[in-house]
């Protein structure tokens, strides 16, 4: 079916049109216009979804080649290329689940500026969707950079205390990575005369540009990631957007420097990758220890999962950059599923936090006296953050940790403490807001999970589950084109 | 050469000096014609426009007036956007009481003066257009009579111009002394081995006096005093055609004059670029004044134009004209958004007096926050396909350390476009705005809607047009 990754990608466009056009049309406070706005965004997210399983459903995974590529030329050499293959489809149908439930969750959350909420959330979901499908590198830039604007609006606008100071911590961090990214793109086009995805992917750059080109790169993708020491404005972002941002970010945002590495550093700088590994490894396994230390010592539920989530993306640089079948795998399944278990997360903060409007752990404790089912969802995802087996975030831990393994044995040792110490930090906090005697007044009157919550959580649930049990749904569509990655990046590297 | 056929290539030019003096007259006799004097400049310079698009090429009056393909680029440019000035400034002054036909006609002649610079071909004429279109720069920004500052914005240009003048003139005396030659290809002869002492000097002056004109810096201190000063819609006018007008100007005599000595000149260009960007990106951080805050990111802006130069090849001029072109959509668009907000009869010029824009007004916020994106240079915005072009330049051109460099002055500049971004989505409003002109609100959205989206589409026919401009300067 030619065109549907374009279709896919501008489709929550449509939605985004309907929505400017009732702001313009007046009263864009009029309970009935955002009534309407919320049934536009979430219908169009809904058909974003419907369109992203039909790509899932006819992508063939017996090839490592970039399937529906579309190709029109643009301008300066430029073109409009897009394409998706096994590490790039999921992410595709990952944004698009997302999607729909974080419209969801905000249905009666946010209550200021609606329309202009909605609009750029679907516009982000376009940007986002179109980072994972560009295959022109320019294109990919565009994209990438583009989607900070919306952003940068539901940080700073709908966000919380510090929101202001957060959204400019966020934008410009990115932004600095991101410029040195682009000089290293334009260096890549004057080198090889393309600006192709797959042409620069077989051209082949000499080692010792490589270096140069690779260190533009990761300056970008470690602060998206966000690795340690650039991690810093993750958690202020986090605990300043609304819920269903702080979804989009740790879900599918920080997905993008996955992505990135697995795209563009590993394969376009082979000798260099390998020649960084050490430093890559080295600071994963910090981001591991370090930011699981970190988030023991929170007092703030979302800020605790924000480090959680630099500690789990620890686990995924490591298993990229280890460079074999077992790494790259586990580094995908691991941001599939943590996008899943993140995202779930911190839906189930915001549950509370619509009902108290604080985040503070001590505030809470003995939920489960008058939220028992609010207490089992909560415990499914706080398993899945910990990994344990027959959850989504078992496999994506092992099989990074294998991976890094055999590569360099003491940073799987090391990394392997960090499953440990998710355990203590996930399982203290749940224990303090969930367990225990209800001794705060204010949580006598607190509600259990409310239909729309239940319909939220139901897919969340069911994919962390399924995945956790049959994790070659995952492996089926990814297998080809990783063992092509990792072909080539054994032949280039001589390893 | 014919006289006649010399003039045959000068139709623009003389559609709009015959055009200037018949408004001229028409606006002294009938004291109350102003608007219609206003929507006949406009037609004088869509007829120009037009007249330049079709002129034949060649050089006329041996060599001092060239007409090609970047001549006629720049001119259409210049002419359109000089005639975009007039509604927004008439219905401003208007406004505000002051009632002068001048103000149309002097834009004509600035125009006028800025097609020359253009087409300049010898030291001469190009002296001659640039004093042209600055005098009547001058008068523009002191238009606003009663107005000290409007007042103090015009002598300071004046002296500061004239000082600029001198420098330059100083420099053309230098070049013709040592090169023995005005014209440009003249001088390219005597320079075709590298300039020696004498005429490097003059050279140097020159460039000094142009960077002075586009004030890069360290030549910039008057921009930020003028923008203050001057009318808004002025600024509209002057931030945006006679940037292009000097940087055209600059590209052509360092190309058709010097060409022979690009390696000397390419390094004093990367320092002005470099110094400039630097400059405009710190020095902004402080302004609270949106006039001066964008007098400083012109500042920086014209940096990036002069690193597009320093390529010092085909591909680095065009992407200067690029730049250049993008540029002046978001810069003029910006002034008109500014000449279009009023609270209380009382003009908006500060960023606090934008708070909470987007809530009072959300056509005017989303276009000005369109410019200030576009200006930080996030794609897909206009503003990011200059900078785009400019860097492949540099970089092509193995410039690569100050191409990073600028990269990174840019995001320094980004903190306060996105200020801007913040205030007006995120802070409360003060109070109502006053309902904005029609005029005004039209050409700001419909630059707002060029810098995104039409832009994607717009670069695949401004591509073309910018090399074959480019290629018109024969650069290798």
């Amino acid at each position: 079916m030619p065109g549907i990754l374009s279709l896919i990608t501008f489709s929550p466009l449509i939605g985004v049109a309907g929505i400017l056009a009732l702001l313009l049309l007046g009263q864009p406070e009029d309970a009935r216009t955002v009534n309407r706005a919320k049934w536009i965004a979430l219908l169009t997210t809904l058909a974003t979804l419907a369109l992203s399983v039909l790509l899932v459903v006819q992508f063939d995974p017996t090839t490592a080649d970039f399937q529906f590529v579309e190709e029109r030329p643009w301008f300066a050499g430029l073109h409009y290329r897009m394409g998706v293959d096994g590490i790039s489809v999921l992410f595709v149908l990952l944004t698009a689940f997302l999607m729909p439930l974080c419209i969801a969750a905000s249905w009666n959350s946010i209550q200021t500026r609606v329309l202009e909420y909605l609009a750029a959330f679907l516009m982000l979901e376009t940007l986002v969707i179109g980072v994972f499908c560009a295959l022109d590198i320019v294109l990919f830039y565009l994209f990438f950079e583009f989607g900070l604007a919306p952003m940068f609006l539901i940080i700073g606008v709908w966000g919380g205390q510090r929101r202001v100071y957060a959204a400019f911590k966020f934008f410009l961090y990115t932004l600095l990575g991101s410029v040195l990214m682009l000089a290293a793109i334009l260096a890549m086009i004057n080198i090889s005369g393309t600006a192709s995805v797959p042409e620069l992917m077989a051209y082949g750059f000499a080692p010792e540009i490589q270096t140069w080109l690779w260190l533009a790169f990761f300056a970008s993708f470690a602060v998206k990631m966000p690795m340690w020491p650039v991690h810093t404005w993750l958690p202020d972002a986090h605990v300043e957007a609304p819920t269903a941002g702080s979804v989009i970010l740790a879900g599918i945002l920080l997905k993008m420097g996955g992505y990135g590495f697995m795209r563009f550093s590993l394969p376009m700088f082979p000798n260099a990758s390998e020649m960084f590994t050490p430093l890559v490894f080295a600071l994963s396994v910090i981001a591991v220890v370090y930011t699981s230390l970190v988030a023991f010592r929170q007092l703030d539920i979302k800020k605790l999962i924000a480090y959680s989530s630099v500690a789990h993306m620890g686990f995924v640089t490591m298993g990229i950059f280890s460079g074999n079948a077992q790494g790259e795998q586990g580094a995908l399944y691991q941001m599939i599923s943590h996008g899943v278990i993140a995202g779930a997360l911190f839906l189930c903060v915001g549950v509370i936090y619509d009902r108290m409007h604080t985040r503070e752990i001590a505030f809470y404790g003995g939920l489960v006296n008058r939220m028992p089912w609010y207490a089992a969802v909560f415990l499914v995802f706080t398993m899945g953050n910990v990994g344990l087996p027959g959850t989504s975030g078992f496999p994506g831990e092992v099989l990074t940790m294998t991976g890094a393994y055999q590569v360099s044995t003491w940073t799987a040792i090391v990394a392997a403490s960090g499953v440990i110490l998710s355990a203590v930090y996930m399982l203290t906090m749940y224990r303090n807001v969930v367990f225990g005697e209800m001794t705060n007044p204010k949580l006598m009157t607190i509600n259990d999970l409310e239909f729309r919550e239940v319909m939220i959580f139901a897919p969340l649930i069911v994919s962390t589950l399924v995945l956790g049990f049959y994790p070659a749904a995952i492996f089926d569509i990814t297998q080809t084109s990783v063992d092509h990655l990792v072909a080539t990046y054994r032949a280039a590297t001589g390893g | 050469m014919t006289f006649t056929a010399d003039l045959g290539l000068t139709y623009p030019e003389l559609i709009l000096a015959g055009g200037a003096l018949l408004l001229l007259v028409w606006g002294a006799f009938q004291p109350r014609a102003n608007a219609a004097v206003g929507y006949a400049a406009m037609a004088v310079l869509a007829a120009g426009a037009a007249a330049a698009a079709f002129s034949p090429f060649g050089r006329a009056f041996s060599g001092g007036f060239i007409s090609d393909a970047a001549a006629t680029f720049a001119k259409v440019a210049i002419y359109l956007a000089s005639a975009v000035a007039i509604p927004l400034g008439q219905q401003w002054f208007a406004r505000r009481g002051v009632r002068n036909f001048e103000f149309p006609v002097l834009i004509v002649i600035a125009a006028l003066g800025m097609g020359m610079m253009a087409s300049s071909g010898d030291l001469i004429s190009l002296y001659v257009g640039l004093e042209l279109h600055s005098l009547a720069l001058y008068v523009l920004a002191a238009m606003k009579r009663d107005d000290a500052k409007s007042s103090e914005a015009g002598l300071k240009y004046f002296v500061l111009g004239s000082l600029a003048s001198g420098l330059l003139l100083y420099g053309a005396s230098l070049v013709y002394g040592f090169a023995g030659s005005t014209v440009y290809s003249d001088i390219a002869v005597a320079v075709q081995d590298g300039a020696g002492t004498g005429v490097l000097f003059g050279l140097v002056f020159l460039i000094c006096g142009l960077a002075f004109k586009v004030s890069a810096a360290p030549f910039h201190m008057w921009t930020p005093d003028v923008y203050e000063g001057a009318p808004t819609p002025v600024v509209a006018f002057f931030a945006a055609a006679p940037k292009l007008a000097t940087m055209v100007l600059f590209a052509r005599v360092l190309s058709e004059g010097f060409t022979g000595a690009v390696e000397q000149w390419q390094q004093v260009l990367v320092a002005i670029a470099l110094i400039s960007v630097a400059v405009g990106a710190f020095a902004g951080l402080a302004q609270k004044n949106l006039k001066r805050l964008w007098a400083y990111s012109s500042i920086a802006n014209v940096g990036y134009a002069i690193l597009g130069l320093a390529a010092g090849d085909a591909q680095g001029v065009q992407a200067m004209l690029v730049f250049m072109i993008l540029y002046m959509i978001d810069v003029t668009g910006f002034f008109a958004c500014l000449a279009a907000l009023s609270r209380e009869g009382r003009a908006m010029e500060t960023l606090d007096d934008v708070a909470g824009l987007f809530r009072e007004r959300p056509g005017i916020a989303m276009a000005m926050t369109v410019f200030s994106l576009s200006a930080l240079g996030l794609p897909p915005f206009a503003g990011f396909w200059g900078k785009y072009y400019v860097f492949k330049a540099a970089i092509d051109a193995g410039f690569v350390l100050p191409a990073v460099a600028a990269f990174v002055g840019s995001v320094v500049a980004a903190f306060y476009y996105l200020r801007l971004f913040k205030v007006m989505w995120f802070d409360p409003a003060p109070g109502r705005t006053d309902p904005p002109p029609g005029e005004a609100r039209v050409v700001a959205i419909s630059l707002a809607l060029f810098s995104f989206p039409v832009v994607l589409v717009a670069m695949t026919w401004l591509d073309p047009l910018a090399a074959t401009a480019a290629a018109a300067l024969r650069l290798q």
